[in-house]
């Protein structure tokens, strides 16, 4: 160790360095997975942007280190007893980093905002069970007949369309963070800029350079200061996760938020506990198209799911990942019921191939009379030899498999165009911890993820009642149910739960792994 | 050279004059020992991609589950020790004890026993592996709780391991030789056959016409065309025919301006003047005389454009837009094998090491060509 | 002398005023082929509500007609302005660029100056060695060097160099330790090609009458080298330059991939793909108009370097 520093001191001599040198002491480095395309929180959409903004700001309710819900801005909350009412009372410290307090009308500003169609904001739509809130986000009424009222500056109300037991759930998004109203009105657009912008969370913002890194220091003003222990985080947007981990390796990082799938196993050997594989919330699966001929049969689309041998594409082709028995991921809220067992997924890998055989055989499908497929994925990552291997396990059973591939605004344009396909790759990691976030996707009035165009009146009628029962108990069952209906009808067949996979220094204290993969930086601390 | 005055009755003056410049030129290439060393690899790399795929003991697309990503080796797989950790894993889902394992002159022998009556079907199991064949249940005991599965120990070669996915890298190298090669010869036939044509008529018509041709020459040369190269392989999907005719379609600038260059000089020349005079239409000119008598820096450029054209791919690879699974090219072997540099290094080795010599052999076969047909050095 | 510096001058102003309708043509080729691609810059792995959809479309203008965006750019063009990125939505695009650009600029520089030299080193040494063990190793080389795609020589020199000796830094600009390793990996390929050109000037130039009767009469060979043929071998890879700047800017798309550099080639990519298309308009019209320049320098400096050349 000594020695290689020595050469690089020397080295750095010999190359007289102008900078600073290395800023390892106080600093932690953050390896981040991608450029933020915004900081301003209504205009987000990524898990990258959400890792930087929930260092900048605080929402009425925030995660903790094990991704628990827990009070942020709001000291505290009253649920009507219907469910569509909710009273927070905010906590007198909270301050802006300008010194500001925080009030309640921060908050109403900050949410008219984000549905006011001007804003173009991606996410509004995850905040539309809030009263009004489609129509305000549609034009067809005014931002200020948005229902959210401050009582006054330390009392919010918010009244929801329906009772939405995963609505405290949803505070935690990145869209539901506050702004700072003066900073916005008098700079519009560029108060997201260092410098100008002014924000509430455990750090504020120094240096935003596209590609190079984003510098965030210690907010003084913080209600919490006195807890966070890293004056400085420097988020390095690394998009060639390979990268990340040669700089990790190199002693350049503390920590990168994603690995490459294919080097994992060295990883795992190599470095042991620094190397971190979590369960996480979100499912890789496949959309079968059910206005094909052959695949509107449900029986041919259980036999499709039948010979898939998940365990294999966990072990050799996705590392990490985790085979999927069904399409939401084991570990999510509000979801005491659990997801509904599939028979087969007990049986033996031959046993399901015969009984699939048989089935297909049934149809006229034999390795002798094969049906063609094609499917569809984007040109990246692991997707090309998670097809291949399928390709393999169905050709056993009759199917021959073609491919298409497109890079990936084409594929999502073409599934959302919806053109014609037979089976499609997609993926989902779900906004917030609830089994609605999954199983709404097939709902047959959802236009935008319902690439299987999967209609069941029965199914959709399962999911309203959900909506309606404001028992927690009871619309887990009613859930649960629907996703059993899924699982028969295999709009998307499940095939593998993400993992979040991590390398974290071992000098990084505080970082806990969890199923949503948030990590604030305010909960860690370096050693030397 | 000055005689070759006549021009009608001959295009056997132009091929005599091709002729004789061939006949040195060869000479020359044949004097040179590296020129003569890369045409006859070339000559094994092009057979080899053309005939290699089908010789080979696997198929380019056969996929060996219990195979992923295995080292190169000269002795045939399963290995020993691979053998008995092969037969338990199969037997795993049989829910049957599995006992001694004795392995023999390529078979093995499971003694297996059971809490229920064995079924006969468990031989399946062990054939559904990648290792075994012809597995059948023999000796069960009386009471069916007991009994042993023999087997035949499959002997499969991967002399340079296997990818991802468990396919053999040996077959899929031939394979992706063969298509890189494809490829990068039809692109450089589109570049040819557009630069060739453009090139001679923009020189033989000269003029105004002349001076817009090559205008629009100088446009299309500053336009980053690796940006239109991805637009194409973007909109045609990355369909192998318009991908190479894309790359075709934005390399031949400098062919045109190559033979427009020799146009120009030939054009002055008495042999097409003569040919003119004497009232022979210009496609024929152009087809006769012109298009003969610049082949031999055609086909220097060409030499030397094929390596540009396969390199190219291989970016375009290494994008995420090259050639379509279940084919490959030595481009997306590359950039698949760069992943896996540190846990699978045979993966990039291969691949990049025959990509290394089939462009060493056009570069140094390109050089020689040059080398050989300069006039200076006559 | 003063005639010629006139001359040169014209030329050039001639040559930047043809410039003109070239750019244009340039950015309309661009500017239509990039909306008939399928796909839109909004198009990701998650689709958007048609709501939300619409109101993205109606913020960047996307519902108007595409004449009139076309229309829109140009003007805004005109007056230095590329508009807003669909994708990175705190920036416009030409302050995005114009962060990227000296990073890009200095990386693209310090490869080609490195090339120059070593190539040009190499060159001569192979030539004035002809067939002797050194030349066929420079041969070898240089070959060696355009036969390996930078994407597997990036990684490796990184793993080597970063991981394995500790010796300089695995990602990342501004540093001169952390300008190393990305300007050799750029470089590698082009000191192939520069080497292999020089070679064969240098050898043809020492064959030439005037090196021969320097050397009859009696001028000590170093001085003859340096005097006579390195500068008549200098010229074709001067003429080297335009290509290189090509071959450059390709290298540089990987290049600062692999080692996570802030430049603009990442953007020609990402842009493509992301249908970001006021970014990918940006990177056309800047990366056109360099080599443009960059073209017309390389035949200004024909004239310092080969007095034979006229301008009319």
């Amino acid at each position: 160790m000594k020695t290689r520093m020595m050469a690089g001191a020397a080295l750095a001599l010999a190359l007289t360095v102008t900078g600073a040198g290395s800023p390892w002491a106080a600093t932690y480095m953050r390896g981040n997975n991608g450029n933020p395309e915004t900081l301003d929180q209504h205009k987000t959409s990524t898990v990258v942007e959400a890792h930087i903004l929930r260092d900048l700001y605080e929402g009425l309710v925030v995660y903790d280190a094990a991704a628990q819900v827990v009070p942020g801005v709001a000291e505290s909350w009253e649920v009507s007893e219907d469910g569509t009412e909710y009273t927070f009372t905010l906590r007198n410290n909270a301050k802006w980093s300008n010194g500001d307090p925080v009030t309640a009308g921060d908050f109403v500003f900050s949410l008219r905002r984000i549905m006011t169609p001007a804003t173009g904001a991606k996410y509004a739509n995850i905040l539309y069970p809030i009263k009004n809130a489609e129509a305000v986000n549609t034009g067809d009424m005014e931002p200020d007949s948005l229902a959210v009222e401050a009582v006054d500056d330390h009392t919010l109300k918010i009244t929801l369309e329906n009772p939405t037991p995963f609505f405290i759930e949803l505070l935690t998004h990145q869209t539901g963070l506050p702004m700072h109203p003066p900073t916005v009105e008098a700079n519009g657009a560029d108060f997201v800029q260092p410098g100008i912008m002014v924000s509430n969370g455990a750090y504020v913002l120094e240096t935003n350079i596209l590609n190079d890194k984003i510098v965030l220091q210690k907010n003084e003003n913080y209600h919490d200061a006195d807890n966070v222990a890293i004056e400085t985080v420097n988020f390095i947007p690394i998009e060639d996760r390979a990268t990340c981990v040669r700089a990790w390796e190199a002693g350049e990082i503390h920590s990168c938020a994603d690995l490459p799938a294919e080097d994992l196993e060295r990883l795992q050997s190599e470095h042991g506990d620094a190397t971190r594989v979590t369960p996480y919330l979100g499912t890789y699966y496949y959309a079968l198209n059910h206005e094909d001929e052959f695949l509107s049969d449900p029986e041919v689309r259980r036999a499709l799911s039948m010979v898939i041998d998940r365990e294999f594409l966990a072990e050799n082709i996705f590392q990490g990942m985790i085979p999927a028995t069904s399409f939401i991921p084991p570990g999510i809220g509000n979801y005491e019921t659990g997801s509904p067992e599939t028979d087969y997924f007990s049986m033996s890998m031959l046993d399901r191939e015969d009984m699939a055989i048989e089935i297909l055989e049934a149809k006229g499908v034999t390795p002798d009379t094969p049906h063609k497929l094609e499917i569809m994925y984007n040109s990246s990552e692991n997707h090309k030899n998670v097809a291949t291997a399928i390709a393999d396990m169905w050709a056993n059973v009759g199917v021959n498999v073609t491919y298409n591939v497109r890079d990936i605004s084409a594929h999502y344009a073409h599934l959302r165009d919806r053109g014609d396909f037979d089976v499609a790759r997609a993926g989902w990691i779900g906004d917030y911890s609830d089994p609605q976030n999954f199983l709404f996707m097939v709902e047959s009035d959802n236009d935008g993820f319902n690439y299987s165009r999967y209609e069941n009146p029965e199914y959709d009628a399962l999911m309203d009642a959900a909506a309606a029962e404001t028992d927690l108990t009871k619309r887990s069952e009613l859930l649960s149910q629907a996703e059993a209906m899924f699982m028969r009808d295999l709009p998307f067949l499940p095939l593998l739960y993400y993992s979040s996979l991590a390398l974290v220094s071992p000098n990084l204290q505080g970082w806990e792994d969890n199923i949503q993969h948030v990590h604030l930086s305010r909960y860690m601390s370096i050693t030397e | 050279m000055t005689d070759a005055a006549i021009a009608e009755e001959t295009p056997p003056q132009g091929s005599v004059q091709n002729r004789s410049l061939w006949a040195t030129a060869l000479l020359r290439l044949k004097r040179n020992r590296a020129a003569v060393a890369s045409f006859f690899v070339l000559i094994f790399l092009i057979i080899a991609g053309g005939l290699g795929p089908m010789v080979s003991p696997h198929s380019y697309s056969e996929v060996y589950p219990e195979f992923v990503k295995t080292r190169p080796s000269l002795s045939p797989y399963p290995q020993a020790e691979q053998i008995i950790p092969a037969a338990e894993s199969a037997l795993r889902r049989a829910r049957v004890e599995v006992g001694e394992i004795v392995i023999e002159d390529g078979t093995v022998r499971i003694a297996v026993s059971s809490e229920s009556e064995i079924d006969p079907r468990i031989s399946r199991y062990v054939d559904r592996s990648d290792v075994f064949s012809n597995a059948e249940v023999v000796d069960i005991s009386g009471d069916g709780l007991s009994g042993a599965i023999t087997a035949d120990v499959q002997q499969l070669y991967f002399l340079m391991g296997t990818d991802a996915n468990g396919r053999d890298l040996f077959s899929r190298t031939l394979i992706a030789l063969r298509i890189s090669l494809m490829i990068g010869a039809l692109a450089t036939a589109v570049a040819l056959v557009i630069g060739v044509i453009y090139g001679a008529t923009s020189g033989f018509v000269g003029g105004r016409v002349d001076n817009l041709m090559m205008r629009f020459v100088d446009i299309m040369d500053s336009l980053p065309f690796v940006f239109f190269v991805i637009l194409l392989v973007v909109f045609f999907g990355s369909n192998l025919v318009l991908m190479f005719i894309a790359i075709g379609a934005t390399q031949w600038l400098d062919m045109s301006r190559i033979v427009r260059g020799q146009t120009l000089s030939l054009r002055r020349r008495e042999f097409v003047q003569a040919a003119e005079s004497l009232g022979v239409s210009s496609w024929d000119i152009v087809k006769r005389h012109i298009i003969p008598n610049t082949l031999g820096n055609v086909m220097v450029y060409m030499t030397l454009l094929i390596p540009k054209v396969i390199l190219l791919e291989s970016f375009l690879s290494f994008l995420g837009l090259g050639v379509q699974e279940p084919l490959t090219s030595l481009g997306v072997l590359i950039a698949e094998g760069a992943k896996n540099m540190r846990n699978a290094p045979s993966m990039l080795f291969y691949p990049a090491a025959t990509m290394t010599v089939l462009l060493f052999a056009l570069n140094f076969l390109g050089d020689g060509l040059r080398d050989a047909l300069d006039p200076k050095d006559r | 002398m003063h005639r010629e510096e006139i001359d040169i001058l014209r030329y050039a102003l001639r040559r930047l005023l043809g410039a003109v309708p070239t750019l244009f043509l340039i950015i309309t080729a661009a500017f239509f082929m990039m909306r008939i691609a399928p796909g839109g810059p909004f198009d990701q792995e998650r689709t958007l509500e048609a709501t939300v959809l619409e109101n993205l479309n109606r913020t960047f203008g996307l519902d108007k007609p595409l004449w009139q965006q076309y229309a829109m750019y140009l003007n805004n063009l005109l007056h230095g302005d590329m508009g807003p990125s669909f994708v990175f939505r705190d920036k416009r695009v030409h302050e995005i660029l114009g962060e990227g650009l000296p990073v890009s600029m200095q990386l693209g520089f310090l490869a080609l100056l490195l090339a120059l030299f070593i190539g040009v080193c190499m060159g001569t040494v192979a030539a004035l060695r002809q067939n002797s063990k050194a030349d066929y190793f420079v041969v070898a080389l240089a070959t060696f060097g355009i036969t390996v795609p930078p994407f597997v020589v990036a990684p490796v020199l990184a793993l080597v160099f970063a991981v394995f000796l500790g010796w300089l830094p695995a990602q990342g600009w501004g540093r001169a330790d952390q300008m190393v390793l990305p300007v050799i990996a750029l470089a590698l390929p082009q000191v192939a090609v520069i080497a292999r050109l020089t070679r064969g000037a240098m050898i043809e130039a020492l064959r030439s009458d005037h090196v021969r009767t320097a050397k009859a009469y009696g001028l000590p060979a170093s001085m003859v080298v340096i005097k006579h043929a390195l500068r008549a071998a200098v010229l074709p890879a001067i003429s080297y330059l335009g290509p290189a700047a090509a071959a450059l800017l390709t290298g540089s798309i990987v290049v600062e991939q692999v080692f996570n550099l802030p430049g603009i080639g990442r953007y020609f990519v990402q842009g493509a793909l992301n249908r970001d298309y006021t970014m990918v308009m940006g990177t056309v019209v800047i990366v056109a108009v360099f080599v443009i320049l960059f073209n017309l320098m390389v035949d200004l400096l024909f004239a310092v370097f080969d007095p034979r050349v006229r301008y009319d």
